[in-house]
């Protein structure tokens, strides 16, 4: 496998296989020096359009520890704005020979696009409301290591229609055998929920009692500029994952967030940092996760069917 | 063709874990640290043995060596399994375990994966079989067997507790195309 | 050229169909009968069929003011070479066609050219802005006959009741809608749907478009004056026309050969080839269509032919603008997705691209009968030539076609312009 644009290009073996790998590179992190090798001379550019400093750091680490060397093209603004288009940025930076870009980008699809450009292999960091493939392996890895995924029950709680995160926990999700409820105002849907494999839920009382995990998704607040919902304050008395609602939760729910939360919108501040959240294992889980995918498609070449 | 038989692996082991002892003065501060898999299976071996004879416990460790070879890239490279040492290694002898010494490559891998766990006080090599054909200036210090082969053939171990059935060791001729001939087992 | 004779063709026409050789002489139909003869040039026409050129009532020629992606010389070889012996040019130019000097030099263009008659369209409002009326009278005195603000819709429905209301006073114009309104489709990039959901791109729904038929259906009338809808992409669409012309109103609808032969399906690798407004939508979107190109309730098949410089199409999807190539597919698309799977007959498929545009732009000399006495206006094809579509192989600028790489079948082999031949054996004479 060259690229990994979304979790479209894995089917349940290679999804498996590299939340396998990944376990390795989770006991790597632990160690006193946590560095192997593995890619050293592999050369990893990192385009990032929208600032994001988390998981540009997270993607970065984890290709440092792979021993590789890093570039990193944080696009401000003003680089934008002097015209360098995204194909000249591409073809600048594969003239300086570059094995693998990781790209984030504001327009669903650029990775795709950056894919026909270039010989390295390239990694999906987010694009638009698209896809979030590494975002969806570390939720899994997370998940999987508390509870088995086949038959568990999953609640994506929040503004699903513009959420790439959502998309990719779909279908990671579904490939590993969890059955996914999303629970949203209708007009923080996806427009169109054909092919979709899962239940919704416009009333997440309904549904809190009875679900294992909730996975709770970032409230974007430009969204109400878009008359898509009233107040904050409303969204979060109907989808806020309150105290209230919390202790409806069975008693070994667990919690995650993609992060960055807002604490006291989608999440309450004590259940955000309590014990059954399970977000700050998932950002270490990160860099073992992009460790991973990083040697599949530069290491070893046939780890991922 | 087979050129070990288990009568001559389990002599060829006891003689190892003597020489291991031997050579370190008693085996106070050895670890004996083996690599998947086989290698891993010879280590256990090996401090049963010495457990009985010299009344002590050597510790055992697993190592992977995946992120640490030299053909990443090259060919398909899946870990096998966790790295797991269970004693500091910084100060000790590592008696390092494998199952067949042949390029050498394996073994330098296997010590820059050592030197990430710590710095032992001397690493030491044990394999079963030593083929031939280095490309590295490694060398064994405890030898099973001496066994000159040509590059084209293929060495195969085979141990109760990882391949089932008896242990023996076999020399295949392989075909230009892969195949095998000549593959007569114990 | 004083005479020449196109011999051994399948003569078809509003007329009917005969099988007939065409004399052709000082830019007039001369003799239309079996085995005519001639000492001066044959056009060698065995196997083709002999049809009054196509005029597209809907082509982004982008001069002035987009030159690196098309000008009016590169669109009209295009357009000779799809077989149009007419166009109408869009006004979405910089500066637009909203005034007599702009339109004056762009018609001054196409007869230097001299591959196709260019004729222009006008803007509805200044600068296309939606708020004061163009200078509707003026154009129509060089010529105008199509008043459109394409590329944008007239969002307010008290402006384009008064634009309806003004060309009521000018005999023959029509006013053409672009039917999207902005409000519903802004931000859109593909049609909202299964895939636009699917793979995360905001969508333009077809309520954007046809909410602005249903409007501008009632407001013709209100006011009596002929309203033609452009691209029209939308099942609900092609309903609503329907039932316009049921009541007797003067409607009038085309489309693009990609609404009846391409879905939103395309999109999936996001590939900004398949990036179009309005967008590409669902496979009963395009049976609707096809049902309306077969039953009349669509007037004429318009190629929105709308070239982009390479470079903006290599960009992400929601980046890239919107746009296809259509003037050298169309005849081909055509033929390939209605002819051969027997939704139109081949002579219902020329009413489309050649007699019946020709009427709704008022051509008089397009589109005519082939008879003694015509002016030479003609497309001479081979329905049954397969050829694959290669972008570079095209005589437009740009490269933006969503058909490459397919294979079709039906190929211009030449096309006559008054009396020039100026596509011969499929490449351009000048």
């Amino acid at each position: 496998m060259k690229h990994l644009l979304s979790i479209d290009d894995l089917d349940v073996e290679s999804l498996t296989d590299l939340l396998d790998l990944s376990e390795h590179f989770v006991a790597v992190n632990q160690r006193d020096i946590p560095k192997v090798p593995a890619l050293r001379g592999k050369v990893v550019a990192s385009l990032f359009y929208e600032d994001s400093t988390r998981t540009r750091l997270s993607f970065e680490t984890a290709a440092k520890r792979l021993s590789c060397d890093v570039m990193t093209f944080s696009v401000s603004q003003s680089s934008v704005k002097k015209g360098e288009s995204l194909l000249d940025t591409v073809q600048t930076i594969e003239a300086m020979g570059i094995d693998a870009i990781v790209i984030r980008h504001p327009a669903a699809g650029a990775p795709h696009r950056v894919a026909e450009w270039t010989d390295a292999s390239v990694i999906n960091a987010g694009d638009g409301r698209h896809a979030h493939p590494t975002q969806a392996l570390l939720d899994a890895l997370t998940l999987r290591r508390h509870r088995e995924l086949n038959g568990l029950r999953v609640a994506i709680v929040g503004d699903v229609r513009h959420s790439r995160v959502a998309r990719s926990n779909v279908k990671a999700l579904d490939l590993l055998g969890a059955d996914v409820t999303l629970v949203a105002p209708p007009t923080l849907l996806p427009e169109s929920l054909e092919g979709w494999p899962v239940q919704v839920s416009h009333d997440f009382d309904d549904v809190i009692s009875e679900v294992d995990v909730v996975m709770l998704l970032r409230m974007q607040f430009e969204r109400q500029g878009e008359a898509l919902f009233p107040t904050v304050r409303e969204y979060t008395a109907r989808y806020g994952l309150t105290e209230a609602r919390a202790e409806r939760l069975k008693p070994d729910a667990l919690i995650m967030h993609p992060g960055p939360m807002n604490r006291g919108v989608e999440v309450a501040a004590s259940v955000a940092d309590g014990p059954a959240s399970l977000v700050t294992e998932q950002v270490a889980n990160g860099v073992a996760v992009r460790m991973a995918v990083l040697f599949s498609l530069l290491g070893s070449g046939a780890t991922i069917a | 063709m087979s050129v070990l038989d288990a009568g001559d692996l389990r002599r060829a082991q006891t003689r190892i874990a003597h020489e291991i002892v031997e050579r370190n003065r008693g085996a106070a501060d050895v670890v004996l640290v083996g690599l998947y898999t086989r290698g891993l299976a010879i280590a256990r071996r090996l401090t049963a043995a010495i457990a009985e004879f010299e009344d002590l416990d050597v510790p055992v460790g697993a190592l992977d060596v995946s992120f640490y070879r030299d053909d990443i890239g090259l060919r398909a490279v899946t870990p096998t399994g966790p790295t797991e040492v269970p004693v500091d290694i910084t100060g000790r002898v590592v008696v390092l375990v494998d199952d067949v010494l042949y390029t050498g490559r394996t073994v330098r891998a296997a010590m820059d994966a050592l030197t990430e766990l710590g710095r032992p006080r001397a690493i030491q090599l044990a394999v079963l079989v030593d083929r031939g054909h280095r490309e590295l200036p490694i060398r064994p210090d405890f030898v099973g067997k001496n066994l000159p082969t040509r590059i084209g053939e293929d060495v195969r171990v085979r141990l109760h507790e990882v391949d089932g059935g008896l242990d023996s060791v076999e020399l295949r001729a392989e075909t230009i195309d892969g195949g095998e001939e000549g593959m007569v087992p114990a | 050229m004083p005479e020449y004779l196109i011999k051994g063709g399948r003569v078809i026409d509003a007329t009917g169909e005969r099988t007939a050789d065409v004399l052709v002489r000082d830019g007039k139909v001369a003799d239309v009968a079996p085995d005519l003869q001639t000492t001066e040039d044959v056009i060698e026409a065995r196997g083709c069929i002999v049809s009054p050129g196509f005029v597209d009532l809907h082509v982004h020629l982008r001069e002035p003011g987009d030159e690196e992606a098309e000008t009016i010389e590169t669109g009209t070889r295009a357009a000779a070479r799809g077989g149009f012996t007419a166009v109408v040019a869009m006004p979405n130019t910089r500066p637009a066609l909203d005034d007599a000097a702009v339109v004056s030099s762009v018609l001054a263009l196409g007869k230097e050219a001299g591959l196709c008659d260019v004729v222009s369209s006008g803007c509805i409002t200044v600068a296309r802005a939606g708020e004061q009326l163009a200078p509707m009278g003026e154009l129509y005195a060089l010529g105008v006959r199509i008043f459109t603000d394409d590329g944008f819709c007239v969002a307010s429905a008290g402006v384009m009741r008064r634009a309806l209301e003004y060309a009521a006073s000018l005999p023959g114009a029509i006013v053409a809608q672009h039917a999207e309104d902005e409000t519903l489709a802004a931000g859109g990039h593909m049609h909202e749907g299964a895939w636009s959901s699917r793979l995360g791109i905001p969508g333009r729904p077809s309520v954007a478009e046809t909410v602005i038929v249903a409007r501008d259906i009632e407001l013709c009338e209100v006011t009596g004056t002929p309203v033609h809808f452009l691209h029209c992409s939308a099942a609900g669409t092609v309903a609503l026309v329907r039932a316009a012309k049921a009541r007797g109103l003067p409607v009038s609808a085309e489309c693009a050969p990609h609404h009846f032969s391409l879905t939103d399906e395309c999109c999936e690798g996001f590939d900004p080839q398949f990036k179009v407004h309005p967008p590409l939508r669902t496979q009963a979107d395009v049976e609707a269509i096809r049902e309306g190109l077969a039953d009349g309730t669509i007037d004429a098949i318009a190629t929105d032919h709308a070239p982009h410089t390479p470079e903006s199409k290599e960009r992400p999807f929601e980046e890239a603008p919107p746009g296809m190539l259509g003037l050298e597919t169309a005849l081909a698309v055509t033929i390939t997705e209605l002819v051969e799977p027997g939704t139109l007959t081949l002579s219902d498929a020329l009413a489309l691209l050649s007699w019946r545009p020709a009427r709704l732009a008022g051509l008089e000399a397009h589109g005519r009968p082939i008879v003694p006495d015509a002016p030479a206006n003609l497309t001479i094809f081979d329905p049954g030539h397969e050829w694959v579509v290669e972008p570079g192989g095209l005589a437009s600028r740009a490269r933006n076609t969503p058909f490459a790489g397919r294979t079709l079948r039906g190929k211009v082999r030449h096309t006559v312009l008054n009396g020039d031949v100026v596509v011969r054996d499929g490449a351009a004479t000048r």
